[in-house]
């Protein structure tokens, strides 16, 4: 009982250290759940599509690409593919979260869902996800944009741009803030970047989505180098 | 609407097995070991990958509006070792006060 008290304490902290680390970008996270709502919405995809879509997709990007190709009048096959394509950096963010899972196959790919560039950004420890804190940022950050989600479908326009308000402009902050923190060596400088110059070059001339994927090559650049 | 489903279910379920497959597939065993030399270089890589896109990516495009102010603001912030809510809140109010002055 003491033991397991000693082991449940530090993980339950660092759960909540995640909850904590979005808790400042909830908002903003709420406010877009509602635009992709309101989008959503006016493109025909109902009431209950956008909000499945939220809890299953669970990517803000991919999602706003269905909305607006379909509202646009575009073709399902061309949503389908932009969101997929916009999504493909989670097969690279799901690897190195694998090792910080544990248990059956069924319950990592729970846990692995709750992975989003924000939650996987704020669980960064010495080098690999920590799993306790990315379950708590992933809950607050799912919840956050599922009931954002709600509010817009059901709200309406009621709620404005989030972007009038500049909070378009809190998430590459916050990728910035958490990017000087990982910046302890020469190495990972190279990665940063060389990952910052792929994604800038390419993005004119890839679809949208694929930049990022490229940019893991960075990755190798780093480690490439003669440290 | 039946296509509106259509693009909900596929995409769904294609953003749940990229997200799962690495936890799934390398589930009780290690990573392959170029890829666990690799994994401590993609956080500053994918961060830096994000913050261009996200600062100055519109789609297929490259375009400079108030996210750049306001990210510019943050890194200020940032060098003057502020607390993570003053860097995004100026984030924040930098963009705001941009585009009302013009900026897209």
């Amino acid at each position: 009982m003491a033991d397991d008290l000693l082991v449940r304490q530090p993980r339950s902290r660092e759960f909540a250290a995640g909850m904590r680390a979005v808790a400042p970008i909830a908002v903003a996270v709420v406010l877009f759940g509602a635009s992709f709502g309101i989008l959503a919405r006016d493109a025909g995809m109902g009431v209950v599509a956008p909000i499945v879509m939220s809890f299953t997709t669970f990517a803000g990007s991919a999602q706003f690409a269905v909305a607006s190709v379909l509202g646009s009048g575009g073709a399902v096959v061309a949503a389908i593919l932009a969101a997929v394509l916009l999504n493909l950096r989670y097969l690279a963010v799901g690897m190195s979260v694998a090792p910080s899972l544990r248990g059956g196959p069924l319950r990592r790919l729970a846990e692995s869902q709750l992975a989003v560039d924000e939650s996987w950004a704020v669980s960064q420890r010495n080098g690999r996800v920590d799993r306790d804190r990315l379950v708590g940022a992933g809950v607050v950050l799912m919840g956050s944009w599922c009931l954002g989600t709600v509010a817009g479908v059901f709200g309406g326009s009621a709620i404005g741009d989030p972007s009038d308000y500049g909070l378009d402009a809190m998430f590459p902050a916050l990728f910035l803030a958490l990017l000087v923190g990982q910046l302890d060596g020469q190495r990972s400088r190279v990665a940063a970047v060389a990952g910052g110059l792929i994604a800038l070059t390419l993005t004119p001339l890839l679809p949208a989505g694929l930049p990022i994927v490229a940019a893991t090559g960075g990755a190798a650049i780093a480690l490439a180098v003669r440290s | 609407m039946i296509g509106a489903w259509i693009a909900v279910v596929v995409v769904g379920a294609a953003t749940i097995a990229l997200k799962g497959a690495g936890p799934v597939v390398f589930a009780g065993r290690p990573l392959p070991r170029p890829v666990v030399a690799l994994m401590p270089l993609l956080a500053p890589c994918l961060l830096a990958a994000l913050v261009v896109g996200q600062t100055v990516g519109d789609g297929r495009a490259v375009v400079v509006d108030a996210r750049l102010a306001g990210v510019a603001a943050a890194a200020v912030a940032l060098v003057l070792r502020a607390p993570l809510l003053v860097v995004l809140g100026a984030a924040a109010g930098v963009a705001a006060v941009a585009r009302v002055l013009g900026a897209a």
